[in-house]
């Protein structure tokens, strides 16, 4: 487990389920106990431009619900790439989905791990998983929760129709196995 | 167990176990979830969820409503709230209670869609004509959106006021944890005055209005009474780190959380400094600031405006320490960073 307080930014364009994915994380961390805040983005940069939502799970009681500079940060699209490289805090990790952001100037005081996460999604026969394969391999190498608890957060989530529950449950796996030969 | 909700999800959920079983109102985001939630939900309870043709229909709903003794609700959000000013300054002259939400948006005029605290003037001066308040309480939590939510029908009920929650485009759309415990509530009194169907009794009359001015007069003079008595008993507010604080930060709803943050960072740093928060924003909690009075060597208002409350606030300290002032606007908020920092400036002399 890491430090007492964890913020995280989770982006990219509207439909990429981004604000799904921290609705997760958000269930994870009440699950294990902690205090959370799930807080969207929402307006015109839902048409089109990124959508984004700010999480922070903490041991101690939340002041700030806003996230302006991330520990942990998603980024689904290349607009996204751009919003938020620069707020991640140094010693942070970025995951980029690199079937979208083609490789661009980074930071020497981050961790950016780049996955493609739609080919995988795509190799699962469901590209629609992709935030979730992108959920596992964040899960693989910065964890906050532990496994198990993440795994039921996701099952609450979106596991109320058996073929989506397993659909769910084998690309969060895919995305902890990724990340484990990446390590 | 705790569910995780949305602020506005959790206001209308309170609501309902508060036995309000009436919803009029007009969608307008940030506030959309309330009457979202009350469609979906009201029905099963037996209650009527109404979308208005507008605003101003949604508010005269209200009037009726509750003019015959129901619970009753409505949500809106900054440029929908100024809408309804009319007809809460007839709902206040005819004495019926209800429960209004404004889920604050950007403004002037149409605004944005980002949290403000922009209606404070609106909201705790008046807002429609006449010599009234009404009583405003501010969450800073999805937890104490759901608890003043169920307060707020007891009070509207109690005093026969207008209650109006203050909220903002975060605490509207944000998830925390939250729990709905049973809540034994205010002993009140029946509506004997309500136009409920007067078979075996004299009818009830539920009006605003009284042509003779001696009439009028007596009435204003009564509905001041109301208000004093209201300011005497009902101010609350909450202290964070302000048992030994030199210096004061005063903050409600989204600013006191970032606010708070802000408290932590200067601590760290060896800063005596505290927070208070008012969670009724009118009757606004003087006796509580002014019992600090002798303590506080400089106050701070932060804001989500231009700089509403901080009037409020130089009232009550009225000359006896400086009064500083930070905010942002137009849907902003501001880093706990750029408080401590302003604070510094202002306060410290930018030590």
């Amino acid at each position: 487990m890491s430090s007492a307080l964890t913020k995280y930014k989770f982006a990219g364009f509207g439909g990429q389920g981004v604000l799904f994915i921290g609705k997760v994380m958000a269930q994870a961390g009440m699950l294990s106990k902690q205090q959370v805040t799930w807080f969207p983005a929402y307006g015109p940069e839902m048409r089109g431009g990124t959508a984004h939502c700010s999480v922070v799970i903490s041991t101690k009681r939340i002041g700030s619900p806003t996230v302006g500079k991330p520990d942990i940060a998603i980024v689904m699209n290349e607009a996204s790439y751009h919003k938020f490289i620069d707020s991640v805090v140094p010693g942070g990790t970025l995951y980029v989905n690199s079937s979208m952001v083609p490789e661009l100037p980074g930071r020497e005081d981050i961790r950016i791990v780049r996955v493609s996460v739609n080919e995988i999604a795509h190799e699962m026969g469901e590209e629609k998983v992709a935030n979730i394969v992108m959920l596992g391999v964040m899960q693989a190498i910065t964890p906050t929760v532990a496994d198990d608890v993440l795994e039921k957060a996701l099952m609450e989530l979106a596991g109320k129709k058996p073929e989506l529950a397993a659909l769910n449950a084998r690309a969060f796996k895919a995305g902890q196995e990724y990340a484990k030969n990446l390590c | 167990m705790a569910l995780l909700m949305k602020g506005n999800e959790a206001i209308a959920e309170a609501a309902i176990q508060a036995g309000c079983r009436l919803f009029y109102g007009y969608p307008i985001t940030p506030s959309t979830e309330i009457p979202e939630y009350m469609a979906k939900k009201m029905k099963a309870v037996g209650g009527t969820y109404l979308q208005a043709e507008s605003e101003i229909a949604a508010i005269y709903m209200v009037y009726g409503a509750g003019a015959v003794g129901e619970r009753v609700m409505t949500g809106t959000s900054s440029p929908g709230f100024s809408l309804m000013q009319e007809g809460l300054s007839f709902l206040f002259a005819a004495e019926i209670p209800c429960v209004i939400v404004d889920v604050m948006r950007g403004g002037p005029g149409l605004g944005g869609l980002g949290p403000t605290q922009a209606d404070y003037f609106q909201l705790t001066k008046g807002g429609g004509h006449g010599d009234y308040h009404a009583i405003v309480l501010a969450p800073f939590s999805v937890q104490e959106m759901v608890d003043l939510t169920k307060e707020a029908f007891d009070l509207a009920d109690y005093y026969r006021n207008l209650v109006i929650i203050a909220a903002d485009g975060i605490l509207g759309q944000m998830m925390e944890p939250v729990e709905f415990p049973p809540v034994a509530g205010r002993k009140l009194e029946p509506k004997t005055w309500a136009a409920s169907g007067a078979e075996g009794r004299p009818k009830n009359n539920v009006l605003s209005y009284y042509l003779t001015p001696e009439l009028g007069e007596a009435e204003n003079l009564r509905w001041g009474e109301k208000m004093s008595r209201i300011k005497e008993t009902e101010q609350r507010f909450v202290e964070y780190e302000m048992e030994d604080a030199d210096y004061a930060f005063v903050a409600f709803g989204t600013s006191s959380r970032i606010t708070e943050t802000a408290v932590d960072m200067l601590r760290e740093e060896g800063i005596k400094v505290g927070l208070y928060r008012p969670v009724t924003l009118w009757p606004f909690p003087e006796k509580g600031l002014t019992a600090r009075l002798n303590q506080i060597k400089g106050w701070m208002s932060i804001e989500l405006s231009a700089g509403q409350m901080v009037d409020d606030v130089k009232l009550v300290v009225n000359g006896k320490a400086p009064v500083g002032f930070y905010g942002r606007q137009g849907g902003m908020t501001p880093e706990p960073e750029e408080v401590a920092a302003a604070f510094k400036a202002q306060l410290l002399g930018g030590e």
